[in-house]
């Protein structure tokens, strides 16, 4: 699935603006737990996270993953979108909880990594 | 006799939430432009961003040294700080004396040495309570799977 399907899919609001949502997306890893997504992220994943400090994206770099959606209408402040961009890391936020978020995409045919 | 490529050694703060996970965030910049195979690269800044949270979390300051060589890279990380008592306890998955703080930030939820373990080909630490611990991992650049 591509990341402008899942802005859709889970109305997600695109913070880092003129990032490509072109990208593909089959796996997805979602903790509030740093450890557990390095854990468990291979590459190119989707990151699902409520926690939204500048960790979270240094987490997405160290782990590789190809994007990251903030869950339960939380927002991080401009320095850690700044540092997704320059990360190239794209972000999106939405309203809706991670146990929704999991059990639509799930259900759309993506998978968790373990 | 493997050829040492480049030594790079890097001081960390203790307690500086802030930058803390910047240093494994340059190596992976490094090691990127050198061409490291990707899965490679992934085991190396895992273990050393793990490293570094643990020593920004506990200690009050310590050193990051990233050894490169034509068939590996070294890792060795030393703080001064409270030591670990219970070494095996802190392998354990889910062990963890973190505090709320640390959870906040996402960290603390006794992964960090399992991680540290299963991305390293050696891993190695030394540690004495009230003093500091030293950590030595070696991840190969060849023949993973």
């Amino acid at each position: 699935m591509k990341l402008h399907d899942l802005r859709d899919i889970l109305q997600c609001e695109v913070l880092t603006e003129g990032d490509d949502l072109t990208v593909e997306v089959q796996n997805v890893v979602a903790s509030d737990g740093m450890s557990e997504i390095l854990a468990f992220a291979k590459s190119k994943e989707l990151m699902i996270t409520g926690l939204t400090n500048i960790q979270a994206i240094r987490t997405a770099d160290i782990a590789g993953v190809s994007a990251v959606i903030f869950c339960r209408g939380k927002r991080p402040d401009t320095r850690v979108i700044e540092f997704a961009k320059k990360k190239k890391i794209p972000i999106l936020a939405t309203k809706m909880v991670m146990f929704d978020i999991c059990a639509i995409l799930y259900n759309k045919g993506l998978k968790g990594v373990s | 006799m493997t050829a040492e490529l480049m030594r790079e050694r890097y001081e960390i703060q203790g307690g500086n939430f802030d930058t803390a996970g910047e240093i494994s965030g340059e190596i992976k910049v490094i090691l990127r432009d050198l061409g490291i195979d990707a899965a490679n690269l992934r085991r190396v800044v895992v273990v050393a961003f793990e490293a570094e949270m643990n020593l920004v979390m506990y200690a009050r300051r310590g050193t990051l040294t990233f050894i490169l060589t034509d068939s590996d890279v070294k890792l060795e990380i030393q703080d001064e700080g409270p030591g670990i008592p219970d070494l095996e306890l802190a392998f354990q998955e889910g062990y963890t004396t973190a505090s709320d703080e640390m959870r906040e930030l996402g960290f603390g939820f006794g992964m960090g040495l399992p991680n540290m373990k299963k991305n390293s080909d050696e891993l190695k630490i030394e540690t004495e309570v009230g003093k500091g611990t030293s950590v030595f991992a070696r991840i190969r650049l060849d023949a993973h799977e």
